[in-house]
């Protein structure tokens, strides 16, 4: 299949996914009512539908596209398939920023939980790209993010260890958990900004996540601006990463898997890869988010434990197919 | 004429063992020259050092009379093209996208086509569109040679490009690289099998701890003193109706 028509292909899942997701809610509307909302804008329905799930579904599509597209740089970038975007460390970080801006008290202003989030992200992205600058295996940067990671993990349980309010410790833990629930316009206006940013790095990285095919050594005597071309990989997966763990918390395995499901329609080419992953990023996590307000359950269920809940299981099958063909 | 590279008085080590030992190269257009050593002779740190990716202690590397540390990416690349013994691939791209990426330069188009041309002249057009992954190590190695045809680069390094290829495969690869150099290009290539490189190379080069131990044509290079000092074998250079082979055995045992 062509690129093109791939990406059209996932466009369009896109729209319906988001179309069907954007009909179907907890509240379940008669089609009257659905006339009325495609009919009169000041309408209660209208009301649903525009203001509380239009926002929603919007704000899971980017979340996941920005997902999808830093996963898909990152497997490339480390030549990994096990790469994700929390790899380099950031999405911890990101965690970190916004249990200290919670446990802090600065819950109460707007869009301060999100800055805090993409002040941590933006802190150990810039560790991350100095690394990537001076240091060109990947495998150092696994390691620093690994280190990273645990780091900000424990410096996390500090600020639960050390806090005096059990409900600021319970709004942290539901924060981390994922969701993209009340978001409005303005919440989608905040992320889209960086995520623009870093998808643009991304892409511009891609003509040297291709070139690492062949290698470290081979790629920097291709003639491609390497350093460059490494350090707009790991900046763009950074600010994805870290934009969509201050808009919507931490959500696993979405960055993982899209890339994989994409991955044999373009041959396995990491540079054609990202397109298609950012798209299929963004319809898995809006069918996950559609998923976890349609389970019956007596507390809506958080998006980053439905990705992870129906994410392992998925990714251990896709895991078990290619450990079975690199037998044959 | 201007070298179309040279090295100088490079020493390099790698952690604390001393690698390169004021080894120096110097190569021209149209020549072939074949670096042999032992294992461990330093080879591949020669061949890295001239090129930029490797810190030296001491020495100078010059591509086309400039040196190689203030050129920039695009400049080295339409000086030299390098193959590195390393062939491991990340990803099961088809062979002529892989083969293509050999010339990042070109318009997609006319990459895939200099590609499709360059597989075709190492004889694996029929597997354009195969995983590379899905190749045999030797199929695979047929591909990245390609690649490196496909830089259309005036210096050709190829770091060992014969390792575990059939025989046919091998001559194969050292008529395609000198073909290169008949036709203009400057080439470089590491071999183990010394007979080979008797046989193929205008020139070589023994490399022996980091030092230059021999820097001349097949026959007085390949000398019996030299394959006693340098490889520890008894024997000589011999001339065969198929061209020079080495009839040797390890130095200190018996005759057969």
């Amino acid at each position: 299949m062509s690129s093109r028509r791939l990406e059209l292909c996932l466009l369009l899942a896109l729209i319906a996914t988001a179309a069907v997701a954007v009909s179907l809610g907890e509240s379940a509307l008669s089609a009257v009512q659905y006339r009325q909302a495609l009919t009169d804008l000041a309408s209660p329905p209208a009301e649903v539908l525009w203001t509380i799930r239009l926002p929603r579904v919007l704000m899971a599509a980017l979340v996941g596209a920005g997902l999808g597209l830093a996963g898909a740089t990152m497997q490339g970038l480390l030549r990994n398939p096990l790469a994700e975007p929390g790899v380099l460390g950031v999405s911890a970080t990101a965690g970190l920023g916004a249990a200290l801006a919670i446990a802090g008290g600065l819950a109460a202003f707007p869009g301060a939980i999100e800055l805090a989030a993409l002040a941590g992200a933006l802190a150990a992205g810039a560790v991350v790209v100095g690394l990537a600058a001076r240091f060109r295996e990947p495998e150092v940067l696994i390691l620093f993010g690994v280190a990273l990671s645990a780091f900000a993990g424990a410096l996390t349980a500090l600020v639960f260890n050390l806090s005096p309010s059990p409900v600021a410790i319970a709004e942290v833990l539901a924060w981390l958990m994922g969701s993209v629930e009340n978001r409005d316009f303005t919440d989608i206006l905040r992320a889209a900004g960086p995520m623009a940013v870093g998808a643009g790095l991304c892409l511009y990285a891609a003509q040297g996540l291709r070139m690492l095919t062949l290698g470290e050594e081979a790629a920097q005597m291709s003639g491609l601006p390497m350093a460059r071309l490494r350090v707009a990989a790991v900046a763009g997966s950074a600010l994805l990463a870290g934009a969509s763990v201050a808009a919507a918390g931490v959500i696993g395995f979405v960055g993982l898997a899209a890339p994989h499901l994409v991955r044999a329609a373009v041959r396995d080419d990491p540079g054609r890869l990202l397109r298609p992953s950012a798209l299929a990023g963004a319809v898995l996590l809006v069918a996950a988010d559609l998923a976890a307000r349609l389970i019956p359950t007596e507390q809506e269920l958080k998006l980053g434990v439905v990705t992870a809940l129906f994410g392992a299981p998925v990714f251990a099958l896709l895991a078990w197919r290619a450990a079975r063909s690199w037998r044959s | 004429m201007t070298a179309a590279w040279t090295i100088a008085d490079a020493r390099a080590r790698r952690g604390r063992a001393l690698v390169l030992d004021g080894a120096a190269l110097s190569v021209a257009p149209g020549e072939v020259l074949g670096v042999v050593g032992p294992n461990g002779a330093g080879k591949t740190s020669l061949l890295r050092a001239g090129l930029g990716l490797m810190p030296v202690e001491t020495g100078q590397a010059r591509l086309a009379g400039r040196p190689v540390g203030g050129l920039n990416p695009v400049e080295r690349a339409r000086l030299v093209g390098y193959l590195p013994q390393e062939r491991r691939l990340a990803w099961n791209l088809p062979a002529l996208e892989v083969a293509a990426l050999g010339a990042p330069d070109l318009p997609s188009s006319k990459a895939l086509a200099v590609a499709r041309e360059r597989l075709e002249r190492v004889g694996v057009a029929d597997l354009a569109q195969r995983g590379v992954l899905d190749m045999s190590g030797g199929e695979r190695a047929r591909v990245l040679l390609a690649r490196l045809l496909a830089t259309r680069a005036p210096l050709l390094v190829a770091d060992e490009p014969v390792a575990g290829l059939d025989p046919d495969a091998q001559l194969l690869t050292l008529d395609l690289l000198r073909a290169e150099a008949a036709a203009g290009a400057a080439v470089v290539v590491t071999l183990h099998d010394l007979g080979l490189a008797a046989r193929s190379c205008d020139r070589i080069l023994v490399l022996d701890h980091g030092r230059v131990a021999a820097d001349e044509a097949p026959r007085q290079a390949l000398s019996s003193e030299v394959l006693a000092k340098v490889f520890r074998l008894d024997g000589a250079l011999v001339e065969t109706p198929a061209g020079l082979v080495v009839a040797a055995r390890r130095s200190g045992t018996p005759p057969p």
